[in-house]
């Protein structure tokens, strides 16, 4: 479940009030976004990986959030971990035609 | 109507209007495809989605498989046939056929569009499958390219019809802004996925049956709805289902004992019961190396829970849980009538997981493969040919809106929609009820759906903040008395549809159950397509 925006990283561009599937954050004139709607998160991670900034993180969890804030995240590693997965940010973009479906399709 | 390549628009009062030649709702794959192909014949497309076009639905957040088979004669009979079995022999060869063909075309289309397919070690793509993130950001700007306009986060909340009966648009909300829009086309397709009933199945969480209810509104009806009971293993505290990596899975109950018969596949029901009585644990621990290295360049997402609970899934075990996928993917949905995805009622198409998936899967899922390739050719047929229909409908003529509960007023008060909705939860979601089905239990929720459709019929209209929920939820209630009227029909076990009092598939009831209706649910027969001469002999049901 959406858990933390960064107020340190945040530049309140809104693109994740725009790319929330569920409509779960609301702007906030001149400053970052609120996570207004909570329980709508389906835990789908996708505003982590359209944030450019790497200010958002959703937790684990999908039934509740797990009690963290800003201060808790260790030093930025999982802040953009999957947009760094998926190839997502210019130092990976090698990553974007990774794909080993077919092995595990094969199962070998 | 207008000759510009962009649609026209107007305003009147709070309600933006615009008219085009043909309307899609729902921006996934089915979506964006019919969206894509339509504007490419030349018509005016508007497309509206309930969230975001790119993020929307079940494959975005996720990875899929494709049914990709190229064009190789005895390779794609091989491919047709092998499944056949698993769906109860309901599945339509020249429909498979047709899926095969399109769904090969247009993934070479997509590589020749930017989507960037891994290489085998001669260099060539490989087209089995595709990462969500990736492909419907390219979809979103395929279909932009392409001319189409879209409102996101606009969801439709009832078709508008002519004085004739034909849909002629649709009207719904605009959610981040609070007003209504209100769209004029020449046709609409329906594109707006299946129905999981609010159970965090990933990416499931807007599909809530919404356009199935717009579509019985007009009078579309449905076919395969008893096949809707497909339930995905999950971490129980995450959301991201991936039943296919639990193949490699050893699965043991509290104690650490490892559970007889409990797998992925062909022991999903032992699972379902252990949960009955207890939790029930997984560890990846069949894996190799290397298929935990593939694994995990995969599917990246599935990792992502486990990464961020410290929990390593090939080493520990987690608590797992089934999450129900309704018709996302069973295969049940909208009866469509002829090859162009049209249903029965005039300028209304039906594409993706919205409509029945019978015709390529029969009774059974095909998993994500198959509903990527349907989504794929039912969304490119659908989109060509409602543009054909729309662009020959002359503009104009009055149009009412078709929609009933929570639209209407009927009574004193409007309903509560999240009671609404966590009643029929409690009917689709437990075991006992949808997965392992009797005729006492199907007629015991039947009878309480029934009394809460008529308690919905009977409420006022829902003002402006609550009228999307109250929509859903009526919608869920609709999709489950389709789902349990026909599974209640259906006297015998075939497919996914698993009757505890009717074991075994019967061969008298090979055939296709309609379903629709809303004040009164009406289910009735009709007959599957021919046994291949192969299947004739041998075919037990």
């Amino acid at each position: 479940m959406i858990e933390i925006i960064s107020a340190a990283r945040c530049t309140g561009c809104n693109i994740c009030v725009t790319a929330c599937p569920t409509n779960v954050f609301a702007p906030v004139p001149g400053g970052a976004p609120r996570i207004a709607r909570p329980d709508d998160c389906q835990t789908c991670f996708m505003c982590e990986l359209y944030c450019p900034e790497d200010a958002l993180y959703v937790a684990p969890t999908a039934l509740a959030p797990q009690g963290l804030t800003e201060g808790d995240m260790p030093a930025t590693t999982l802040l953009g971990s999957y947009r760094a997965a998926i190839g997502w940010t210019p130092a990976t973009a090698a990553n974007r035609a990774v794909d080993t479906m077919h092995r595990v399709l094969k199962g070998d | 109507m207008g000759t510009a390549s962009s649609p026209s628009s107007q305003s009147a009062s709070s309600e933006s209007v615009l008219d085009c030649d043909v309307l899609v709702l729902g921006g996934g794959p089915a979506g964006t495809w019919a969206a894509f192909e339509a504007a490419a014949a030349g018509a005016r497309v508007v497309l509206a989605d309930k969230g975001f076009c790119g993020t929307s639905g079940a494959t975005a957040p996720s990875g899929t498989s494709v049914w990709y088979v190229p064009p190789d004669a005895g390779r794609r009979h091989a491919a047709i046939v092998s499944r056949e079995a698993l769906g109860g022999h309901l599945a339509d060869r020249s429909w498979s056929a047709r899926v095969l063909d399109t769904t090969c075309q247009t993934l070479h289309l997509l590589g020749e569009r930017g989507y960037p397919f891994p290489l085998d070690e001669a260099g060539a793509p490989i087209h089995v499958s595709l990462q969500g993130p990736e492909y419907m950001r390219l979809m979103r700007k395929l279909a932009k390219g392409a001319g189409v306009s879209i409102r996101d986060h606009s969801p439709a909340l009832e078709l508008l019809v002519d004085e004739a009966g034909a849909v002629a648009g649709a009207r719904g909300i605009r959610r981040q802004l609070g007003d209504l829009w209100r769209v004029h086309a020449g046709a609409v397709v329906i594109a707006t996925g299946g129905c999981a009933f609010l159970s965090r199945a990933l990416g499931c969480t807007a599909l809530t049956g919404d356009g199935h209810l717009m579509a019985a509104e007009v009078g579309a009806d449905f076919s395969g709805m008893e096949f809707s009971n497909a339930y995905a293993i999950a971490a129980d505290f995450a959301s991201v289902t991936k039943t296919l990596f639990f193949k490699w899975a050893t699965f043991t109950d509290e104690d650490g004992a490892v559970i007889p018969g409990a797998a992925s596949n062909g022991g999903r029901s032992v699972i379902a019961r252990h949960l009955g009585n207890g939790r029930v644990f997984a560890r990846l621990d069949l894996a190799d190396d290397a298929m935990r290295a593939s694994m995990r360049t995969a599917q990246p997402n599935f990792f992502l829970p486990f990464d961020r609970m410290g929990i390593d899934p090939f080493s520990q075990r987690f608590p797992i849980t089934l999450h129900l996928e309704g018709t996302v993917r069973g295969t049940g949905g909208l009866r469509i009538v002829d090859e162009t995805c049209a249903t029965r009622v005039p300028g209304l198409y039906a594409a993706g997981d919205a409509a029945t998936r019978e015709l390529i899967c029969g009774g059974f899922t095909g998993g994500g493969s198959h509903n990527a390739a349907w989504a794929i050719s039912s969304g490119r047929w659908a989109g060509r040919a409602a543009a054909d229909f729309g662009r020959r409908v002359p503009s104009g003529g009055a149009r009412r809106g078709a929609g009933t509960v929570g639209l209407r007023d009927a009574g004193a008060r409007p309903f509560d929609p999240a009671a609404a909705a966590r009643r029929v939860m409690g009917e689709v979601h437990p075991y006992e009820r949808n997965y392992f089905r009797t005729e006492g239990r199907l007629t015991d929720a039947l009878g309480r759906l029934d009394g809460q459709w008529a308690a919905l019929s009977a409420s006022a209209a829902s003002d402006r903040n609550d009228v999307l929920r109250a929509r859903e939820a009526a919608a869920m209630t609709a999709v489950a008395r389709w789902m349990y009227r026909s599974a209640l029909a259906r006297t015998e076990s075939r497919g996914m549809h698993r009757r505890m009092d009717h074991a075994g598939a019967d061969p008298a009831q090979r055939h296709y159950l309609t379903s629709g209706g809303l004040d009164e649910v009406v289910v009735a027969r009709r007959a599957a397509p021919a046994l291949p001469a192969d299947m004739a002999s041998g075919v037990a049901a």
